[in-house]
């Protein structure tokens, strides 16, 4: 299957809103019909096919051959198909996602995968801030689905996860989990100061322990978790050595005692 | 009746008449092969017929811990009942009561289907608030706080109406020794079937039943035709070579996997030989009127 490719012409002179460019909005059309599709954030109009030199194939696999931080909204509302960006990518990568499988090379903006319902997002390089973290005036933040990101996240990663999974393989920015509602973070490497931070319920996996851990988690022991063979088989497919390391025993604390204190921090035992 | 005779033993031409039932499956894990058995066992006690138990289960076989959802070494266990209502209540006080007690224990679900019996999403409640739910991909999980750690069990288990009860075969032989002998060896060659279980005793049962008594209130009793020592006084089905019978029930979640059960269990009683072991293979039915299965003993001769 010879996916659709896009190449860029040259860089943007403004942000481009590349919600429109996903499989399940494109299928059936001609390439004068995408190449009219407009990207403008600002009054000035952009059309794909101002920014974009356009190679048809099925749009079911959509292909950019370089990407920009000026790309927003890249994989926006994706129900099914597979989008691959061989570059950065800017604000709100994947969000809203139902379906399908985003694939940045680079690094993607904040709010990457913000209100996530399911398909897969893997993030070659650094997340920004708030991934899976839901816009102003949401109430939660990523609903399900599966995010890999291979390098760090900024702060706030997995701000009101709802439901999901997020793997972090580098480190992790201030407040990692903050207001999680359930799902599981799982963080590679070391954690910024207070994670989980007002977390009501929801798994938050430290591998590589934190900065600094709040004072209203409580210690709750070193112990071996079957339902962590769970997480390890289900984490295997998209990050095996890090599924390895689940295996392990892991000191539990439960919090955030400053809200309801369900949630918990699963951290390397001292 | 006519007859086949196969390596010295007399094969009746008959068939084993059998019903459609619900069932579900478990996979149940621990933290060795033998405390898993061990809650399997348990969960399976007094489970040998609908009849007086509300249902029928056993293990089906064990499983090696690549084959289980928690890499640890588990069972996979059958439950067979009249209703979906009854193989509901059946699972969660059998799984509440004798899997969730058990130490190290984890329970998953064993079967896919459409519809679904709840598991841990009943069992949950045991967790007074501190239970917790995981979800990974389709699948969801509840980890319930108990005395040893947490208690994982799948939220839900699948529910098949294919499912078939009742397949049988007949085992007669000149003594106790003998039948017995025959009706073990058929044990072993059944238990290498997938999907299929002998909820009876070691999988055996010596009390064969007709329906029907002559006793107001009693659903069964013994089938006098069948009881060697009544041969003089009923109208015995057993000729004067038989002195003992027994009966191995199988109940399969899909015919298919009854008639290889059937088909194994036939194969290792004739393999064994009338010397050792049975001289007449027969099995039960009801005239054809009652079930809608029907397995005849010729066509499931190895």
């Amino acid at each position: 299957m010879t996916p659709l490719v896009l190449s860029l012409r040259a860089t943007p002179a403004q942000r481009l809103d590349l919600s429109p460019l996903v499989p399940n909005r494109l299928a059936g059309m001609k390439e004068g019909d995408i190449a009219a599709i407009e990207l403008q954030t600002t009054r000035e109009r952009v059309c794909v096919g101002d920014v974009f030199r356009l190679q048809m194939g099925d749009p079911a696999q959509i292909q950019f051959e370089s990407g920009s931080e000026r790309f927003d909204r890249i994989g926006c509302g994706m129900s099914s198909g597979e989008i691959r960006v061989e570059g950065d990518v800017g604000i709100q990568a994947g969000r809203l996602m139902t379906g399908g499988r985003l694939e940045i090379a680079g690094n993607a903006g904040p709010w990457a995968a913000s209100g996530m319902k399911d398909g897969s997002i893997v993030i070659a390089g650094a997340a920004g801030d708030r991934l899976g973290g839901p816009l102003s005036g949401e109430m939660a933040g990523m609903r399900g689905g599966v995010v890999v990101v291979r390098g760090d996240a900024g702060t706030r990663a997995g701000d009101r996860l709802r439901r999901g999974t997020i793997i972090v393989e580098g480190k992790a920015g201030a407040h990692a989990g903050s207001r999680m509602i359930a799902g599981t973070l799982i963080v590679r490497g070391r954690a910024g100061p207070l994670p989980g931070y007002l977390m009501a319920r929801g798994t938050l996996v430290l591998a590589g322990g934190c900065e600094a851990l709040s004072p209203t988690f409580t210690e709750c022991g070193v112990h071996e978790f079957v339902a962590n063979a769970l997480m390890a088989a289900f984490v295997k497919p998209h990050s095996p050595d890090l599924a390895a390391l689940l295996r392990r025993p892991w000191r539990r604390l439960l919090g955030d005692m400053a809200v309801i204190g369900k949630g918990e921090i699963l951290c390397p035992p001292a | 009746m006519q007859h086949l005779i196969v390596n010295g033993i007399r094969v009746d031409d008959t068939f084993a008449e059998a019903f459609g039932m619900r069932a579900t499956a478990l996979t149940i894990t621990a933290d060795s092969a033998g405390w898993a058995r061990q809650a399997a066992v348990t969960m399976t006690g007094f489970a040998t017929s609908v009849i007086g138990c509300g249902c029928e289960a056993s293990i089906d076989r064990e499983l090696p811990a690549n084959e289980t959802p928690d890499g640890r070494p588990g069972v996979h266990v059958l439950l067979f009942a009249v209703s979906t209502s009854e193989l509901q209540k059946q699972l969660q006080n059998r799984v509440g009561q004798c899997v969730l007690t058990s130490p190290g224990s984890a329970c998953y679900a064993g079967l896919d289907g459409e519809e679904k019996l709840k598991l841990g999403n009943a069992l949950r409640f045991f967790g007074d608030g501190w239970q917790v739910s995981k979800r990974y991909g389709d699948k969801r999980y509840w980890r319930v706080p108990v005395m040893d750690g947490e208690f994982v069990c799948e939220a839900t288990t699948g529910l098949t109406k294919k499912a078939v009860g009742g397949g049988n075969i007949i085992i007669m032989g000149v003594s106790r020794q003998n039948t017995l002998a025959a009706a073990e060896a058929a044990v072993a060659g059944i238990q290498a079937v997938p999907d299929a279980i002998m909820p009876f005793p070691g999988g055996i049962a010596r009390s064969g039943s007709k329906v029907g008594s002559k006793y107001k209130g009693a659903s069964a009793s013994t089938n006098d035709p069948y009881c060697p020592t009544l041969k003089g006084a009923v109208n015995s089905a057993l000729g004067p070579d038989i002195a003992s019978v027994l009966e191995i029930v199988i109940d399969g979640l899909t015919p298919e996997a009854v008639a290889a059960a059937m088909r194994a269990g036939m194969g290792a009683v004739l393999a064994l030989g009338p010397q050792r072991g049975a001289l007449r293979i027969g099995a039960g039915n009801y005239g054809g009127k009652l079930g809608p299965h029907h397995f005849h003993l010729k066509d499931l001769l190895p």
